[in-house]
């Protein structure tokens, strides 16, 4: 393997590794040496991939959301009606809160609470716009189809994914009777019949 | 392209249906008689010629290069009893050149909303070939715009002149002209590179893309290149680019931009949707002081 593929995997694992204790143990409380430690590599080698918290921070929004975003991107390209679309986000959306919950909640409880960290370098899209550009493809689609109603990008974004970041909130709050998973078919009607033309 | 006799190419320019925007258009180029100078102006709507129009009609005259303006319909269209379908295709099968002023004489244009099934250019319907294109494509130039912009076929008299090659795209638009798109050299660049809208028609700060309409980064020409009057363009003024270059010229809603769900339903030229949006969220996530004031500031 060469160098650079070997540092792109190191890279990625500090992403990772960074990820699930900042999401777990919450931004402020977790130090790049808990990192470091985790990961069985020393502090200064870390420093040699993010020269600090803030910018590895703002490296794994822009990770999560690249990972949403490909996700998303792939429903997009499906020939596949807007409903079922819908249908599809809802139900990656969610499996991604059970399977991988770090993604969802370092988005809700470290990016959304955190705002000074990612205030210079991470600018209101500019981290998320892997995952913002694919929901706008979709809406694009969708209104060019004729499924969805015309209206202006943020009500329609609002929507749809206020509402799943919502049920994933709740779900981390432990108050959700039931498995998320149950939720993925109503709730993907009513944002269906919400935003249709 | 002339014969012994004559020193001179000679000129000829028929109109069809036109409202005579683009002759009129050509009386603005400041070099106007320097240029006809080097042809023998066989006939001229407004000018005054060696023969009237009645003597054209008679399809006696000789020509080397025919200037079509206006739209065609191939049977009802008379002149002096003439159909001028018949006069302009017979000048057209003796001229060495044949130049299609303006876009109704090279699409259809304004004039085919009128009767979209009948009238069209003289070698294009839309962008759509008419069976009299196989027959004239080696010898036609296609110069869209309403109006034609003077200098633009200035440039092209001029080259046919000094014999010069004039490389085209696929619907005979001279590649000089029509390869760059209107949003080349507009003033509004800084604006639209960061996105920030203008807040009214006439006003110099804020690009017309986003919300008046504007089609200069999808439609060909020069006009901010080659300015109109050596001054101003539509843009720079403050008033968006109609896309009158283009073969779907006129669209129905020209100070509006059609959006879906806040997105510009056409992107600007071989731009992918992906790549666009993308460095639109970013961009769009940065305020800029100086974007967001006036350039000048009036004290009252």
């Amino acid at each position: 393997m060469k160098i650079a593929d070997k540092k792109a995997l190191k890279r990625e694992s500090i992403i990772q590794t960074a990820l699930q204790l900042f999401s777990t143990n919450g931004f402020h409380k977790t130090t790049i040496p808990d990192i470091a430690a985790k990961l069985g590599m020393s502090v200064g080698n870390l420093y040699n991939y993010f020269s600090s918290k803030d910018l590895l921070a703002q490296e794994i929004i822009r990770y999560t959301s690249e990972v949403l975003g490909e996700k998303i991107k792939e429903v997009n390209m499906l020939d596949v009606s807007a409903e079922e679309k819908v249908h599809k986000i809802v139900e990656i959306y969610f499996s991604m809160a059970k399977e991988k919950p770090e993604m969802i909640e370092y988005f809700l409880r470290v990016y959304l609470s955190n705002r000074e960290v990612f205030s210079d370098g991470c600018e209101g899209m500019v981290c998320v716009s892997g995952f913002i550009t694919e929901i706008m493809i979709f809406f694009d689609d969708a209104v060019s189809s004729g499924e969805l109603r015309n209206q202006d990008f943020f009500s329609a974004f609002g929507l749809f994914m206020g509402y799943l970041g919502g049920m994933v909130f709740l779900k981390g709050e432990g108050v959700l009777p039931k498995d998320i998973a149950c939720y993925i078919d109503d709730i993907s009607r009513n944002i269906y019949y919400a935003l249709k033309a | 392209m002339k014969n012994k006799q004559h020193s001179k190419p000679r000129l000829l320019w028929l109109q069809s249906i036109s409202c005579n925007g683009n002759a009129h258009s050509f009386l603005n180029h400041p070099d106007l008689f320097s240029i006809l100078s080097h042809f023998e102006l066989v006939y001229h709507p407004i000018l005054e010629t060696k023969h009237t129009l009645q003597d054209i009609l008679k399809c006696e005259t000789e020509c080397d290069i025919l200037i079509i303006e206006g739209s065609l319909k191939e049977k009802g269209l008379m002149k002096a009893g003439v159909e001028v379908s018949s006069v302009i295709k017979h000048y057209a099968s003796i001229a060495t050149h044949i130049i299609s002023a303006g876009t109704c004489a090279t699409f259809g244009g304004m004039f085919k909303q009128y009767d979209p099934e009948h009238i069209t250019g003289f070698c294009f319907d839309g962008e759509v070939q008419t069976t009299r294109y196989e027959q004239y494509a080696q010898k036609l130039i296609s110069l869209p715009g309403c109006p034609i912009h003077p200098k633009w076929l200035g440039f092209v008299l001029m080259m046919i002149v000094q014999n010069r090659p004039i490389a085209k795209d696929s619907l005979h638009r001279p590649l000089e002209l029509y390869a760059p798109t209107v949003h080349t050299g507009c003033a509004r660049n800084e604006y639209f590179e960061w996105k920030v809208d203008t807040e009214g028609f006439g006003l110099k700060e804020g690009c017309l893309f986003y919300e008046l309409g504007c089609q200069g980064p999808y439609t060909h020409g020069s006009c901010n290149k080659i300015l109109w009057n050596d001054i101003s363009s539509k843009t720079i003024a403050g008033t968006p680019c109609f896309g009158c270059t283009e073969p779907d010229f006129p669209k129905t809603t020209l100070f509006e931009t059609e959006t879906r769900m806040g997105i510009p339903a056409t992107m600007p030229l071989g731009i992918p949707r992906r790549a666009y949006l993308t460095v639109t969220g970013v961009v769009k996530s940065f305020r800029i002081k100086r974007f967001e004031e006036r350039l000048i500031s009036y004290d009252d």
